[in-house]
């Protein structure tokens, strides 16, 4: 049976805002508002949403990257939350993150083979002559060959960057990747060039994902559970092919009905938002969604629902749903 | 809906950058039109020249290091690439306007929306007094669907979110009443939700209005959803021209099919996505034979050599690809039976 790799519990992160003169504390921006979930060994968990939304801030604190303000993380038996900074990088070798832009993520003055070789030294893996075979073997894992490794980034096109990319979060044999949003800065047939890439690596390595992205076509092509977070909070967290199938929360039912499909013919009832996302700083109170909900009710201004399960696998944090709740 | 006249036509267009690496065709002889009231999308992934095709439209090249080397835009008949600056000043906003992908750099931070609106108006509407303008400016802003207009007269770029900032361009864009509006990625900085309420609001002012709307993108979903012709582009080249039936449900050109292909359906799931082997090419690398052939499935000895022109396999629908010459037919059914 597959077991929790990661597990997650009411993570918190308020960043304080200042103001005036003096820069007095003023209050703060809820990024991330209490958030839990699990991630099981050898799976792909995507996390959507729109901008501001948290799902980068969760990513980094998953990492420690940043600090959380409150909540716990457990990887693999051990909890990262109250581990000193120097047993958290030692930690790190088995979470690694592959980050959005391929341009602002690589070293420019460093060869690729100093940037692969990098993650070896820091962790003491291996001596020079091993760890040099390390990184040509990984540059032919991820496509490229052996001879790209005494070249620069700027030599290299997007798609090509972000394979550099994703071959130094796997120099270290980490057991979890966390990718930040890693194919939208991507051209369309590039994008599925690395999305197949990192299906394939996956199967090989048996590494599992933590997903990140905004694009919900991407998302549901690589996960097997996905969360959607809004302002903060999660939304709806379901297995991908009964929260595409059958979306609960309204605003994954939005969210979905608002991406355009490849397809000239199909039709459907589009659900329209109005307004604009709240900003973090001064949420709704109740559920963050009520100003924009078409099915608002009295207790969502006041009441902050909680994410439960209300069938098999999947979990809704709405009021409309407390009949259905699973006990 | 069927005798919709040609208002602008592009003719066998080059835009050129003079570099220090030689002279780079950037647009390498394109042609499309566009009929009133239509809404075109031109597609194409990076580096592929859908900006700087409408940034010739507009005069907006910046020269040096570009210039527009060979070729016509004709608006109503008449070719602005012949137009002085000054004439094309009365052309943009007047005739033809555009907005762009972020709209933050296309606002002024230092002065009010409402000054701003004014200063359009005026600037082409000479005679206008002053309060005309206003009145209009406000009109602009309801009809865009922004709410308390009159409040947001007053109000700085940096109050309003992206969604609201980009309607504001839109209501600018229109101020003149345009006869072609160029949409250059408008959405492409916007949410999910924001981007269905920004391309619903481009669909009924196109509607109400009948303003004939070029949307340039690289996502096919927003095509699919808003355009009725579309033109797909590659390395400079216009690759394929078709209604939007046609280039999703039965596109010709090698790369329209994969490009068609590699895009994830949020409907279904595929176990795996096919995708176009090697890299989009930097613009002026390839100089002789069909730009896509080193990336194409059915390249043959051909392509490699000789450019294709554009073919006409049905009403409206054109591919550059020899695949469809009729001298080639042999070919063709090869290359299907061994695939």
């Amino acid at each position: 049976m597959t077991k929790p790799l990661l597990q997650v519990e009411g993570l918190k992160k308020y960043f304080p805002t200042h103001s005036g003169l003096l820069g007095k504390q003023s209050g703060y921006v809820k990024a991330v508002d209490d958030v839990s979930f699990y991630v099981n060994e050898g799976e792909t968990l995507g996390i959507v949403g729109e901008s501001g939304c948290g799902k980068s801030t969760t990513g980094r604190m998953l990492m420690r990257l940043l600090e959380p303000t409150e909540g716990k993380v457990t990887f693999d038996g051990k909890e990262l939350t109250n581990i000193s900074n120097s047993e958290m990088r030692k930690a790190r070798r088995e979470i690694q993150m592959v980050f959005q832009d391929p341009y602002a993520s690589l070293n420019p003055r460093h060869t690729v083979e100093k940037i692969l070789m990098e993650p070896l030294i820091v962790h003491n893996i291996g001596d020079a002559k091993s760890r040099k075979k390390k990184v040509y073997d990984f540059l032919e894992i991820v496509g490229l060959s052996s001879y790209h490794a005494k070249r620069y980034p700027h030599q290299f096109s997007g798609g090509q960057r972000q394979r550099i990319g994703i071959a130094r979060a796997l120099m270290t044999n980490p057991k979890l990747i966390i990718a930040d949003e890693p194919v939208s800065a991507l051209d369309v047939s590039i994008q599925a060039q690395v999305l197949n890439l990192m299906q394939d690596l996956q199967k090989e390595l048996k590494l599992t994902y933590i997903f990140i992205a905004h694009d919900l076509g991407v998302v549901r092509h690589i996960s097997d559970r996905v969360g959607v977070m809004y302002l903060g909070k999660m939304a709806e967290l379901a297995t991908s092919e009964s929260l595409y199938a059958e979306p609960l929360h309204p605003y994954t039912k939005a969210l979905l009905s608002a991406v355009p499909v490849p397809d000239p013919e199909f039709k459907r009832e589009q659900i329209i938002l109005e307004g604009d996302i709240p900003s973090p700083s001064n949420p709704p109170t109740g559920c963050t969604f009520h100003t924009r909900c078409p099915f608002k009710m009295d207790v969502c201004t006041t009441v902050v629902p909680k994410l439960e399960e209300v069938k098999t696998g999947h979990f809704v944090a709405c009021h409309l749903y407390k009949e259905a709740v699973q006990h | 809906m069927q005798n919709r006249q040609v208002i602008l036509e592009v003719k066998d267009l080059q835009t050129s950058f003079f570099t220090d690496d030689g002279v780079i065709p950037s647009v390498d002889y394109v042609d499309f039109h566009v009929k009133e009231g239509e809404i075109l999308g031109i597609v194409g992934e990076s580096g592929c020249g859908k900006s700087v095709t409408s940034l010739s439209i507009m005069g907006l090249v910046p020269s040096p290091p570009g210039k527009i080397t060979n070729g016509q835009i004709l608006f109503k008949g008449k070719d602005l690439t012949k137009f002085s600056e000054k004439e094309m000043r009365g052309v943009r906003g007047n005739d033809v306007a555009m907005i762009f992908q972020e709209p933050m750099t296309s606002l002024n931070p230092l002065f009010t929306i409402g000054n701003q609106l004014i200063e359009a108006i005026t600037l082409h509407k000479k005679d206008w007094s002053k309060k005309q303008a206003k009145a209009r400016a406000i009109e602009m802003l309801k009809l865009v669907g922004l709410p308390r207009a009159e409040e947001l007269m007053r109000d700085y770029p940096h109050q309003l979110s992206g969604g609201m900032r980009q309607r504001v361009m839109i209501a600018m864009a229109l101020v003149c009443d345009p006869k072609v509006l160029i949409a250059d990625e408008p959405t492409t900085a916007l949410d999910v939700t924001i981007q269905a309420q920004i391309l619903k609001l481009m669909r009924d002012l196109n509607e109400r209005l009948n303003t004939a709307v070029i949307l340039i993108t690289h996502d096919l979903g927003v095509v699919a959803e808003t355009c009725e012709r579309v033109v797909v582009m590659y390395a400079g080249k216009v690759v394929e021209e078709g209604s939007v039936e046609t280039i999703f449900n039965n596109p010709q050109h090698p790369y329209t099919k994969g490009l068609i292909a590699s895009v994830p359906d949020m409907r279904f799931k595929k176990q795996r996505l096919y995708s176009i082997p090697g890299n989009v090419p930097k613009p002026g690398t390839i100089k002789e034979g069909c730009r896509f052939a080193a990336r194409c499935e059915s390249v043959f000895g051909r392509c490699t050599l000789e450019s294709p022109p554009l073919y006409e396999i049905s009403e409206g629908h054109k591919t550059r690809c020899f695949l469809y010459d009729e001298k080639e037919v042999g070919v063709h059914d090869k290359t299907a039976a061994t695939s």
